[in-house]
Parts: C-alpha cells; structure tokens; sequence
C-alpha cells in the first residue's frame, strides 16, 4: 500500500511512474514546469508563518521547537490507566492520550451481552462516572490536557470528563479535553459507529457548540484523515475527505447561528505518513496551504491563528509488513523523514511490530529515538521548508492541489458528505481501491520489499522467519470488577436523580436542544454510559450500513 | 463433501469491532473467482449471523475476526450450528489469528482457518478444496 | 430448498410438485427501480410496517452476477439485517446467474416455496423491469416503482414502456428539492394511461426510506391494491396468467431439456459439431440441418 506504480522496460528502467493520487511523475523538472503553472512565491507559498501557510505555520518552526510526539495509554480497569497515567507525568509527558475498550466506544455497559470477551482489552473499561474518577484521582486536570480516543460516545465522554473535573473541584473553564470526535470517518474507515449519519452529526455538533460556550480550553474535534486512508484512500482522497467531513461539521454549528470564526481555530487534523516521499510532502503542503484558503474563502475566517492545519502527521500502519518486520524500522525513519520535510508539528510512528503485536517498551522506544534523530541528529530542524523552490516539490505541490480539490469537488457533486457516507459512495470507492491496490501487491505490480517478488533472496533470507501475531492481553478479571462495580453503583445511586436526568436527556435527544448539559446532570448523577447511549439508540435508531459494492 | 456449481458464502463481522477492510476486498475476492458472497455488515450478534447462514442456504460461514476474539467466538458459534443443525455448513474464520490457535481452531470443528497475510488465491483455494 | 431449485437439483421439481398446492396465499409485491434509488432500505422499512400490522414477510433480493466470473455480492441484504433475528421475517439473495433481467424460473419457484411456508407477504426486489420472459409484473400481484427526484427517471420509465406496469409509483428520498416536480410529473404521466372501470388508478406516494417517512402509507396502499384486485377477481385472473406463463416456461425448459439430450447423443450432432470446428459449415447451416432432421412422432 502506498506505493506508486512503476511502469518498466525490459531492462528495468522505469517508463512511467504514476502515484496513489493519480499524478504521472516525469524524469525531470526544471524552471518550465513552474512556470508553465503559473507558480509564485506570494500566491503559492508564502513567508513561512505567513499565509498560505505552504511552507509552515510557525515563521521558525523547527528552529524554536522540536517536533512533539504521543503515546498511548489506557487498557484494563480504571484503577491500573491511573497508575500509568501518573508515571507518564512523572517521566514528564504534559498530556494524556485515552484509549477506551470497544463496548465503551460503542455505547455499551460491562456486563451488556456484546460486551462479552471486551471488557478492558483494546483500552479502559467504562461504565460511569466513578470509573472516570479513579482514572483521574489525582491528576491536576488544570495543567494537563487529554485526548480521549472517542466517536459515537464522544459526547456522554467529554460530558464525564467534565463532570470529574467539577467533583474534583476543577471549573470547565480550566480543563482541556480534546475527543477525536469525528464520527464521519467511523463511518468510512474504522467501523464504531452507532447512530445514523443526520445524528452523529448533530452531536458533533452539540459538542461543538458547547464547547464554544463553556470550554474554552477543549479542541473539539480530530478530523482524522487517517483512518480514511488506512481503509483505502488515495493520499489526495485523504485530504479531500477529511476537508469535507470538516464542512459537514462546520455547516451543522454554523446552521445554530455560530461564527466559524469562533470554533475551527479549534480543530485538528490526524493524517496518515506512509507511502511515496514525496507524495506525502506534496500532501501536506497542499493540505496546509488549502485549508487555510477554503477557511478564508468559504468561510470568512481572517484571523490568521485560526487558519492553521494544526495536527498530527504519523503512524503508517499499512506501510508495515508482518514478514521481515525489522524492515519496518527502516520504513519508519523514512514516513518519518517524510513527516519532517513536511514540517508536521506533532507526530507519532507505529512500532515496527505493530503488524502483529502490541508494541513492546523497546519498539516503543525505538520509534521515539527515530525521531529525536531526525531532530537532533540527521539536521531537520536546521531550515523551515528545505524542499521549497524545488522544480518537482512545487509542480507536484500544486498537482496535489489540484488532485485534492478534483476529489472534494466529486463528493459536491454527490451532494456533501453527509449524502456520500449514507449512500455508501465513499465507502464503496474506498473499499474497491482497497482491493485493487492488495491485488497488485499480490500480483508484484506494486513492490513490496521483503514481500515481492516472490522466491528472490530478500524474500526468502533470514529474517523471514514467519513472525507469530500476539494479541492484546485479555483479563478476564477485568470483566468480573467492572460488573460487580456495575451492580453496586445500581444499588447505591439516587434512581429518582438518574431517572430524572436521563429523561430530561430523552428530551433533548428529540428535540434540538443541545444535549451536552443534560449529559453533564446524568454523569453527576451517576447514569451508566449504557443508559445515556441507550437514551441516543432509542431516540435516534442505530445506523443501517449502506452496500459497499 | 458435495461438490458445487457455486459457493455461496457468508462474510459476517462478530462483535464490536470495526474493522471491515479486510472482510469487504476478501468478499470482492471470492465474487471474483466466481462465489456468490453475503456480507454481514458490522456489529453482528451470533444470532444474527446463524439466523442469516440460514435464511440464505450457504455452503460456508467466512468470520472475519480482528479482535483477537477467534477462539471463545468459533467455539460458541460451532456449538449453535450444531444445536440448530447447520451440519452441512462449513465455518472458516480470518483476521488477526496466531499461528499456534489454529490447530486449536480445527479442532472445535473449524473447517479452514485464513490468518492476515495469505493471498486472494490461499483464501479461494482453501476454500474451493472444501468442496472436492 | 430455494438452495436445490436454484442449484438446478432434479429433487427440487419433486419438491416443488408436492409444495405447489400450498401455495397462492401470499400477497407478491413486486419492487423495482434503478440502482442507488434505495429499494433494499425502503423494502427494510415496509417490513418494519407489515410487520407491525401482524404480517409474515419475506423478501427475495436479486443483484446481478459477474458477467466475468459467475460471482457476485449479494449485497441488499445488508441494509434488512436488523431484521434478522426477527423469527417473522425471511430474506433471501438470489444471483441472477446469467438471467438477462434478473428473475427467471428460479425466483418463481422461489417465491412457490415461500407462499408454501406461509408468508403473508412477499416481496421482490430486482433492479430494471426487463423484458425478460419472467417480468416482475409476470410474477408479482402489485408492483411498485422506486425513482428519486433529478433523475429524470420519470421520463425514462415512459421510455421503457415501464409506465404500464407500474401499480404503485414512489419516489423515495422525498426530502430532495425537486421532489414535489418528480411527483408531478409522474402524476401527469400516468393520467395518459387509459383506465377501464375495474383497473387500478396508479398512485404516486413520496417517501424518506432511510427514516421511514411515508412507508406506512406505502404499505397501506399496497394492502389497497391487493383489495382491490381481490374484489375485482383480479386476483384470480392473474393467478391463471401467472400459471400459464409459469407452465409455458416449465414446457420449454423440460422440452428443450429433453431434446437436446436426444440431439447431443445422435452422429449426426456429433458429425455436425465437427463440421461446425473445421469450418466446413456455419452455425447457421448446422441449426438449420439438425432441426430439419428432428422427426416428430406422435
């Protein structure tokens, strides 16, 4: 995956190359191809810092500060993520990043049927606002920021997140919570959605709306590109699409009589860096400068903060191979590399045994040591931008652009991405380029080092040894302690308050009233993450998955 | 084993998660090499699933399982075929399967098991051979 | 069952035999339109309604098979699945396997089976009405036509003669723009057809299948329709034309079947395949010289 097609003669010297995105790359550039695309300085690029911001946000950018990276955190029971978290803090990370089991993301409770062999496996079991509580005793929620790794729920989680914060004597003015919250791209590429298209939407927006009014320190959404890509997108595809996620979003808060003015400055990006090199870089400086230019034109945003493409350029999974996995430390330094001379501000790698385990502390490691070096060592922070002025960086940066703007103009004309998800456009393309894109893996027509072609040395040497995948622990005594934390919480709670609350919810959910404060009552009231969700399924319904063939 | 003139399979997603790349080109796969394909969706009960293998009389239950779930999920779901006398059904599961459950998975009665990595032709092989 | 009859098992006809007279309760609705107009998610939500009215249903979804491979994704399932436990409701995907417009023998027998199992409604989801021997309207009591609004769908139905054979129009995801003019249209369209007393007055109805907007009224008319067919004895007059259709349909195949064996078995044909390869006589000829050598006796 990611890889262009070469086109060869019988000697092997390439006659074509063609990239993801669809660009024919030729053997040479030179003056001509910039200025057969009417490039200049002003209009195309900018003063780094200086709109449109191709070149960097920040007029210094890796000269002031290093690039910053993430780490994980949060499996098993509240009880053991809070420990974690404190030695995170101690070892000087100043924000956390939240993972949550499956039945939590799917707005299930502990002991709900489908929750069976779950529990705590692919992160933190929870089910009511004492869960979060343990999770965060003692983490002082006005200095550090966290990311919570939530969709369909995302709502019920900032909603505790507040709610932990008020019992813990913090106001919402102090906290800052950040949710990937971008239930579009569920939809395409990573599968936990629960309610229909029109709904998810519109808590998204409530989210946003209150976040506008009463969180002034909350990001409120991720718009992951990411996962788009991971399910089959086109580099381009990745940019256009989450662009048009964030128009959905935009559109749903500024339909309630918002600025976007008063909230996009506030959204991030999370976008995917394996693949071609230079694809990738042309990428992101295309995505940089179009961002700031969609948010300028369409819609009348002039401070210049908030037109920043501010997110993270990382991970890779689909680059990886299972076979030879030390080959993906190699594949790391380059996304990496290629991360760098994109200038991303944050990033993060997958660990080169990710394709078939949980990332081990010295994988773990060796992933940030890759990119220290680049900072520290291999000279990435010397120049902001080092690739601009070059004759194929440019050409290909505007080809990008064009190649972007192609992509989003199709979803326009399938009518938005609302339409497209529903009607199961997007995913249906996205699943057939999948498809071809493995074919010609498997056939050799795209080239997979350690992988193809089949029976040569490097296929068949050492370090080929069939590497067995291991799996995420799974504690069953993790499921034993959150249900019998269930049946206690349920006996010893106000029912008339619970009651209550998730009525006046009910109500909300119905009508068009914001939901986010009700969820804060029910949260304080110690309403399960099961009966909040089970309020939005009844009230909402549960999505119907179109085809996608 | 009867042979036949075409192989109807079911690709259903057990369970919570999500992640249906993989189930979605493997069906695209099987339609290519001339199976008839039912695809679940996500978020699929077993219920759901013994009740579809069922209603559309197919030859093989293809799970695609990313969770690492495989080995409680085909256990319970072997038990409900044979309880509801789907017998002549075979069950294949892939996804993210260690090489060490799969002699576990053929003894619960899982016919062919396709762990993340086999080619296109690994899956229509297997699953052709079920039927010579 | 459905599985021997569309696997072309010789036990199937045996079968069949014995189930046939169990069958004829059922109402057939009959569901058609372009792809992407949403047939699989409105069928999903008027089975929500027979439902609800007490109604045992059943639904065969046709999708097309590779012309290349023989493959296919029977994919309209997927949008019905949160009926699938739902003891009250049976779904079944068929292929087209090679059948022009979708439906063919096998999706009558098909539908003999279920009537035979008791369903009180079945219904038919194909795309196209074809001009296949069997038709939609050939196999089902009310058809309903599925077109959605900036398509111009409605113009091409007229084109396709399908105006004649549509009982129920509807135009689905109703909450685009120009939904109101699709219906007009639609409307003006069928006040060209000519009515006799005892025929049905078409109607166009408007839905949002995706939230099931108008799908209760939809279910209500089709229910109207079979009412009304019952009390004009149209019921009964179709039943007679389905059956001569179907007993049509089962001579040529049984026919065909028996003659070709005979053909293949002769020197002549043998003889004639090889003149056929080594070029010394055209397709045209050999059809022509076998037939001509087909001897009836009575």
């Amino acid at each position: 995956m990611g890889v262009a097609k070469y086109i060869k003669d019988e000697r092997g010297a390439i006659k074509e190359v063609v990239y993801q995105s669809g660009i024919k790359v030729k053997p040479a550039y030179g003056p001509e191809d910039l200025e057969k695309a009417g490039f200049t300085y002003e209009k195309d690029l900018g003063a780094p810092g200086e709109y449109p911001f191709t070149r960097s946000l920040h007029p210094q950018s890796y000269r002031s500060r290093a690039w910053t990276t993430r780490q994980y955190t949060g499996f098993g029971t509240p009880e053991e993520t809070n420990e974690r978290f404190k030695l995170m803090i101690a070892n000087g990370q100043n924000g956390l990043n939240v993972a949550f089991d499956l039945p939590t993301q799917m707005g299930y409770d502990s002991d709900h049927p489908l929750a069976e062999g779950e529990v705590g496996r692919v992160g933190m079991a929870i089910d009511s606002l004492k869960d979060f509580e343990t999770a965060f005793a003692g983490i002082p929620l006005d200095r550090i920021g966290s990311g919570l790794t939530i969709n369909a729920v995302a709502t019920i989680m900032m909603a505790m997140y507040q709610a932990t914060a008020e019992k813990s004597g913090y106001s919402k003015n102090q906290i800052s919570t950040t949710p990937q919250n971008d239930i579009l791209k569920e939809m395409i590429g990573r599968g936990a959605w629960i309610f229909p298209v029109e709904h998810g939407v519109r808590l998204v927006g409530d989210s946003i709306e209150y976040a506008v009014k009463e969180l002034p320190k909350s990001n409120p959404v991720s718009l992951c590109g990411y996962h788009i890509r991971e399910s089959g997108a086109t580099p381009a595809q990745e940019i256009a699409y989450a662009f048009e996620i964030a128009k959905a979003y935009i559109d749903n808060v500024t339909n309630r009589g918002i600025k976007p003015e008063d909230f996009v400055g506030r959204f991030s990006f999370n976008f995917n860096v394996y693949g071609n090199l230079w694809e990738q870089i042309a990428k992101f400086r295309a995505a940089r400068k179009l961002w700031a230019k969609m948010l300028k034109n369409e819609y009348g945003v002039t401070d210049k903060k908030k037109l920043f493409l501010r997110g993270l350029f990382g991970g890779g999974g689909s680059g990886l191979t299972k076979e030879q996995p030390e080959n993906n430390i190699m594949r790391g330094a380059y996304y990496a590399l290629g991360a760098a001379l994109s200038g991303a501000q944050t990033t993060a790698l997958c660990s080169f045994d990710e394709a078939y385990t949980i990332p081990t502390p010295r994988s773990a490691l060796l992933s940030l040591r890759t990119l220290e070096m680049l900072m520290d060592e291999v000279g990435l922070r010397d120049t902001v931008d080092p690739l601009a002025g070059s004759y194929f960086i440019e050409t290909l940066t505007l080809e990008m652009e064009e190649k972007i703007l192609e992509e989003m103009k199709e979803v326009q004309k399938w009518g938005g991405m609302v339409k497209s998800i529903s009607n199961g456009f997007i995913q249906r393309k996205v699943s057939r380029q999948a498809y071809e894109f493995e074919k010609g893996l498997q056939s050799g027509e795209y080239r997979k080092v350690g992988l193809n072609p089949e029976g040569t040395p490097e296929t068949t040497d050492a370090g080929n040894e069939k590497t067995d995948v291991e799996l995420h622990e799974y504690n069953e005594e993790w499921a034993i302690k959150s249900k019998s934390n269930l049946k206690e919480l349920r006996a010893t709670r106000n029912d008339k308050e619970v009651t209550s609350s998730l009525t006046a919810l009910e109500k909300a959910a119905k009508g068009t009233e914001n939901v986010m404060p009700h969820l804060v009552k029910c949260c304080h009231a110690y309403a399960t993450v099961g009966e909040m969700a089970g309020v939005f399924r009844d009230a909402f319904g549960e999505w119907n998955e179109p085809d996608f063939y | 084993m009867k042979t036949k003139n075409k192989i109807r399979v079911l690709i259903a997603k057990p369970g919570l998660d999500g992640h249906d790349k993989g189930a979605k080109i493997v069906a695209l796969a099987l339609r290519d090499a001339g199976m008839e394909v039912i695809y679940s969706g996500l978020h699929q009960t077993l219920d759901q699933i013994m009740q579809t293998a069922t209603q559309e009389a197919v030859d093989v239950i293809g799970l695609s399982i990313m969770s690492g779930a495989h080995l409680p999920i085909c256990e319970k779901l072997i038990g409900m075929m044979k309880e509801q006398g789907l017998t002549d059904v075979y069950l294949t599961v892939g996804g993210v399967i260690p090489h060490q459950d799969i002699p576990k998975l053929k003894e619960m009665g899982v016919a062919e098991v396709f762990p993340g990595g086999i080619s296109f032709e690994g899956i229509t092989t297997g699953m052709n051979k079920l039927f010579e | 069952m459905i599985r021997l009859i569309e696997d072309n098992d010789p036990s199937a006809f045996e079968l069949l035999k014995q189930l046939y007279p169990h069958a004829g309760g059922a109402f057939i609705i009959g569901i058609t339109g372009s792809p992407g107009v949403g047939k699989s998610t409105l069928i999903d939500a008027m089975i929500t309604e027979f439902r609800k009215l007490g109604k045992k249903v059943a639904v065969i979804a046709v999708d097309p098979s590779s012309p290349v491979s023989g493959g296919a994704i029977l994919g309209d399932r997927i949008r019905m699945q949160r009926h699938a436990t739902d003891t009250g409701v049976f779904i079944r995907s068929m292929a087209s396997r090679g059948q022009k417009g979708g439906l063919s023998r096998a999706t009558k027998d098909a539908v003999i089976v279920l009537d035979a199992m008791g369903y009180d409604v079945i219904i038919i989801e194909t795309v196209g009405a074809g001009q296949a021997e069997f038709d939609i309207a050939g196999l089902a009591h009310s058809v309903g036509i599925v077109s959605i609004p900036g398509t111009g769908d409605g113009i091409q139905a007229v084109k396709a003669g399908i105006l004649e054979t549509g009982d129920i129009f509807i135009v689905n995801k109703s909450d685009k723009p120009d939904a109101d003019a699709a219906c007009h249209e639609l409307v003006m369209m069928l006040g060209m057809r000519n009515l006799s007393e005892t025929q049905w007055t078409p109607g166009v109805l408007k839905t949002i299948a995706r939230n099931g907007t108008g799908v209760d009224k939809l279910a209500q008319s089709f229910l109207s329709h079979f009412n009304f067919m019952k009390k004009n004895g149209l019921i009964d007059l179709k039943r007679k034309k389905m059956e001569q259709m179907y007993f049509q349909s089962i001579l040529k195949d049984l026919t065909l079947e028996k003659i070709l064996a005979l053909m293949k078995e002769s020197t002549n044909f043998k003889e004639t395949s090889k003149k056929i390869e080594s070029g010394s006589m055209n397709p045209l000829s050999a059809a022509e010289l076998m037939v001509k050598t087909l001897k009836v006796t009575r």
